[in-house]
């Protein structure tokens, strides 16, 4: 068995697809998948310490957070929810599509993700902008009568960190997914290894589950009143 | 270089022996554990060295040596934790009865006010005996109050209060720290403590100019800025107060019920609050008239208005 | 056993020369060594730092510096040795060498990914260093809040950008070790036969990858913060001061963990080979590194007891901290335990190692005076503190470092250093060490509160001792660099296995090929088990 591997490993060499340190396909694929979940469990951090600093100041702090969440474009925030959750549905379809070595088919869904992606950071850039006009970017353009709580600025100032960290993580998906739908438009991937569309798809679908969460906490949660 | 020199720290404080045992206790656990496991190694390395004709003997671990090591630690730490925890909450629970003095913290230097008045920077006179009470706040970023010689310390925050307290009882003159780095001058916002016997700390107290007392400046305070227009604070002898605002005598220490209907500590944090963010947890049953004070009252107005509202005793005697 | 095949694979050294092959490399081996001569870089420029604080608190008046240099200079000693030194050090260099060639691999499971961490590690430290010749950062290598994001006027955002760029090099690092640890072990390699280093660097992976995100996120709020002068943990905007400290100590407690992991791994491996045993206690050694990683996380408010955050916090956060004694206190007891009935021999290494559980004892021992809750409020903050966390970073990782760094040495570069000289600075580098810290237990008693650039006169004795001990330790380390890199050219050539060591490393050439092994091994034993001890050749 010991000699026999060597071979194996050169012989998959020929077609780039296997590493010279890995003994098997599946072993790749397995190192792969469990070091993106890794690296997603780092991302839960990342975000989740976020998340924390939000709770603390929105418990200190109620009544800034349910004005400054009432200040906030229900209806902008739901199309986007939609068109993210869309994305991840034709993502997912990528993904299945690389698993059935169709790799045009993958690129093209992967295109699709994209312009989902583009249209979701269009809409944002629709919301920066009128936060930016009203005087609400905290720092830049601050307009002291903006809102009647005096911590406002607070809020406003985790949420372009929250959601400019969420925006920075998709930009970075976009670029990814330039290069994982090049490859696959080329048949680059087969049906034994189509990694990257594999962990690009975690990845994806990460970004739109952080969105899942900072949807209602921006958003939709306005307080103890519940007014809007 | 040698004047002074010490290896132990002057024990001045009510709490310091108390400290200094427990301390003591685990530089015996220390050493004790420290001494048996160079021991170990030692008589190990001397009699299992290698040697011509000597063979390492396999000995595979021992459960019941493990459960004695786990087991045996276990015992002494919570041992410890309990001696520890017992001791500090005695050190952070402040008593009914003391004198109270407000500290006040910025870059670099200590302001500190006695209970009638008189108040000093980087050095505060005590009377020996007595338990001492510090209210204290910073202007500016943390800094940290600390007594070696009373063996206690705590951090001064900008925008909240903390408090210590201690009971000198040994006349002398100890350093006083600011152990919180803060900053440039960081290790030069020091001074000291001076503690005196009660009929000199009178004669001190004495010699300094008069000032308000922190109770007659709150007072003043409080009808400059027209409080009393809609919180009434008269003698213990008038009608209910203004419906406009809350009656405050006798208010501090209860708890406050608010117009979202949750309960808040009538305090020295919530009364900073409502001066500054009066809007924020609104008492239940009043409008929000009143203004924001922020920028008009600084920290020591805080803290004597925080003094009067302590000292208005309630219209009918509590139970 | 030694790899007698012919023809003989080149080393990994060998075969390509050239700068491009060497900073575009994929073999963890250069890696390694890539990160041996970064890490090396910033360990002196930290230990520059250390030299002049010293200088500077040989007389109780600011004399050699204005408080604003020493400021800077402690911070700078903080922020190089802690992110750039202690952190990376023996991860990074030892573990990226060595955890393929102990599980039987050819690589990491990343190769690309392991080069990127090296080169975001060496920007993130670049970048630090430009901030500290653009003016320096004075915040101390903590970064409180409201000083570090609304008072300091140093260069806060591009130390704290740098700290951040390098915590994606950790993040990526343990990744890579922990789907290697998971995927890549040989054929039989079975977890209870992995040998107890890669145990501690699947710990500290897990660590790694858990807690750096959430510094990450702290230092990038509080440049945001002083960005933008928004308040997020500036009371005057309604922020929380103390919330920042959580956040931070949430990872940088457990960080310190990070830090000793990997040593306690070192130490275990080189007391098994000098004293020819297997670890006793094997699966007690293995999880309490598990038990230290899990609990690390659960104790960070130990670092605030004197904050203002509630008693009740600090009650549990000091119940919670006493119970991390007992894993570490389990190691100790097991290593010491190792020797008996062994075969002790005293090579440098072990000369390390058996200083390292001396000073680990007493540093983990001080650390309960810390976690106890009426102690810590006399000595928070003290310099008693101080002594604590270099026992524990300087007596345990530095040491167990250099023990790594001298057991394996042949293995990595092929060279045999002076023994004989080796052994004295062993010797040399403890003395030296205790002379420095001791005294500092007895400063931190007294009250002599850390960061003070000018301290009361009765201090001075004290503080003269440390700095006299300072410039014995200062020789030590000189003299270990210069032994080290003499050995490169001059030292005798390493056989496999010169120690006579157990583990699958020691089967493969010294310095090992570049594929590591030829054929995939396959285990049948247990790790540090020896075939049929025959007499001990001596």
């Amino acid at each position: 068995m010991s000699s026999a591997a060597p071979q194996l490993a050169q012989g998959a060499h020929a077609d780039g697809s296997l590493a010279h340190h890995f003994e098997s396909h599946a072993q790749q694929n397995q190192a792969a998948t469990l070091g993106m979940w890794a690296f997603l469990v780092q991302e839960v951090m990342f975000f989740g310490g976020l998340f924390t600093v939000y709770l603390v100041y929105r418990t200190l702090h109620p009544g800034a957070f349910a004005e400054g969440s009432a200040h906030l474009p229900r209806d902008l925030g739901t199309l986007n929810t939609g068109v993210l959750i869309g994305s991840s549905l034709t993502m997912a379809l990528a993904v299945r599509c690389g698993q059935l070595a169709q790799g045009k088919r993958a690129a093209l869904l992967i295109v699709a993700t994209m312009a989902l992606a583009a249209v979701f950071l269009g809409v944002k850039a629709v919301e920066y902008g009128h936060k930016w006009e009203d005087g609400l970017v905290p720092g830049l353009r601050w307009n002291p009568a903006a809102g009647a709580d005096a911590h406002l600025n607070l809020f406003y100032a985790l949420y372009f960190v929250m959601t400019g960290c969420h925006a920075l993580h998709m930009l970075i998906g976009l670029v990814l997914m330039v290069f994982v739908a090049r490859k696959a438009w080329r048949g680059g991937y087969s049906g034994a290894n189509y990694l990257g569309i594999e962990c690009l798809g975690l990845y994806w679908h990460f970004v739109d589950l952080v969105w899942i969460f900072l949807f209602p906490l921006l958003y939709l949660l306005h307080g103890p009143g519940g007014h809007a | 270089m040698f004047e002074n020199f010490s290896l132990w720290p002057e024990s001045a404080s009510s709490l310091s022996g108390s400290i200094d045992a427990l301390y003591l206790f685990l530089i015996g656990v220390s050493v004790f554990f420290s001494l048996l496991i160079v021991a170990a190694l030692g008589l190990f390395s001397v009699r299992y060295r290698r040697r011509p004709g000597h063979v390492a003997t396999p000995v595979e671990g021992s459960l019941p040596l493990e459960l004695l090591w786990t087991g045996v630690p276990l015992v002494i730490v919570l041992f410890v934790f309990a001696w520890g925890t017992k001791l500090f909450v005695r050190a952070r629970t402040p008593p009914e009865e003391a004198m109270h003095f407000t500290v006040t913290g910025k870059q670099w230097m200590w302001k500190i006010q006695h209970p009638s008045g008189q108040s000093e920077i980087n050095t505060l006179h005590l009377p020996v005996g007595q338990k001492i009470v510090l209210t204290m706040i910073s202007e500016d970023v943390i800094h940290s109050f600390y007594v070696p010689a009373f063996r206690v310390k705590q951090d001064v925050l900008p925008g909240m209060y903390t408090s210590l307290w201690f009971e000198p009882t040994r006349t002398g003159t100890y350093h006083l720290f600011c152990a919180e780095y803060c900053g440039t001058k960081h290790s030069e916002m020091v001074g000291s403590v001076v503690v005196l016997d009660p009929a000199e700390y009178q004669a001190w107290l004495d010699g300094r100019p008069s000032e308000k007392d922190p109770l007659q400046a709150g007072a003043l305070l409080f009808q400059n800025l027209r409080c009393d227009t809609c919180h009434f604070s008269g003698p213990a002898t008038g009608p209910a107060g203004s419906p406009r605002g809350p009656d405050l005598a006798g208010r501090f220490g209860t708890d406050v019920t608010l117009s979202d209907g949750q309960t808040v500590r009538f305090d020295e944090r919530y009364v900073r609050e409502s001066i500054l963010e009066p809007a924020k947890r609104l008492s239940a049953g009043f409008p929000a008239l009143m203004p924001s004070y922020k920028g008009q009252v600084g920290e020591g107005d805080l803290l004597a208005l925080i003094a009067y509202l302590k000292s208005l005793k309630a219209p009918r005697s509590r139970p | 056993m030694s790899a007698q095949a012919t023809p003989k694979p080149p080393s990994y050294l060998g075969g390509e020369y050239g700068m491009r092959s060497w900073f575009l490399t994929l073999d963890h081996k250069r890696i390694g060594l890539l990160y041996l001569l970064g890490v090396t870089f910033f360990f002196l420029v930290g230990g520059i730092f250390a030299v002049l604080l010293r200088l500077e608190l040989l007389t109780p008046a600011g004399d050699l510096f204005q408080s604003e240099t020493y400021n800077k200079l402690f911070t700078l000693h903080g922020v190089f040795m802690v992110f750039f030194f202690l952190l990376p050090a023996i991860p990074a260099v030892l573990g990226n060498f060595l955890l393929p060639l102990m599980i039987g691999a050819r690589d990491l499971a990343f190769p690309r990914i392991n080069l990127l961490s090296w080169y975001i590690f060496m920007v993130g430290g670049l970048f630090t260093t430009y901030a500290m010749l653009a003016g320096g950062v004075d915040t101390g290598w903590t970064f409180y809040t409201p000083y570090s994001s609304t008072y300091a006027n140093s260069h806060v955002i591009a130390t704290a950008l740098g700290i951040f760029i390098s915590g994606f090099s950790s993040i990526l690092t343990g990744v890579n070790f922990i789907a290697t640890i998971h995927k890549l072990r040989a054929p039989g390699l079975t977890w209870f036969r992995l040998p107890l280093f890669v145990w501690a660097h699947y710990a500290t992976s897990l660590i790694m990858v858990l807690g750096t995100p959430v510094v990450a996120i702290t230092i990038l709020l509080v440049a945001v913060e002083r960005l933008l002068h928004v308040g997020i943990f500036d009371p005057a905007f309604g922020g929380d001061p103390v919330l920042f400290q959580h956040m931070f100590w949430f990872y940088s407690h457990p960080a310190v963990y990070i830090m000793i992991l990997p040593a306690m791994g070192v130490i275990s491996e080189v007391i098994a080979c000098f004293s020819r045993k297997r670890v006793f206690g094997y699966s007690f050694v293995a999880f309490s590194s598990l038990a230290i990683a899990v609990l690390g996380f659960l104790v960070w408010g130990h670092h605030m007891f004197v904050s203002g955050q509630s008693l009740y916090a600090g009650v549990v956060f000091s119940l919670l901290s006493m119970l991390v004694a007992i894993p570490s206190a389990v190691k100790v007891f097991n290593w010491t335990a190792t020797l008996y009935r062994g075969s002790i021999a005293f090579d440098a290494p072990m000369m390390y190692a058996l200083g390292f559980i001396g000073l680990f004892t007493i540093g983990g021992l001080t650390g309960i005076f810390l976690a106890t809750l009426a102690v810590d409020l006399h000595v928070h903050d003290t310099y008693f503190v101080i002594a604590h966390f270099h026992f524990v970073m300087v007596g345990g990782t530095v040491m167990a470092y250099l023990a790594g760094l001298h057991f394996w040495w042949p293995k990595m570069l092929g060279r045999l250093y002076p023994e004989l000289l080796a052994r004295v600075t062993a010797v040399i580098i403890f003395v030296g060490f205790n002379l420095t810290f001791l005294p500092q237990f007895v400063l931190g008693y007294l009250g002599m509160p850390r960061r003070y650039h000018v301290y009361p006169d009765e201090f001075q004795v004290l503080n003269v001792l440390s700095t006299a001990g300072a410039s014995i330790l200062g020789l030590g380390f000189a003299l270990t660099a210069v032994y080290l890199t003499w050995s490169l050219r001059y030292g005798k050539k390493a056989v496999p296995n010169p120690f006579d060591a157990v583990g699958l490393e020691w089967t493969v050439a010294s310095p090992p090929p570049a594929h590591n092994f030829e054929h995939v091994p396959s285990v049948h034993h247990e790790a540090y088990e020896r075939e049929r001890e025959e007499p001990a050749r001596v």
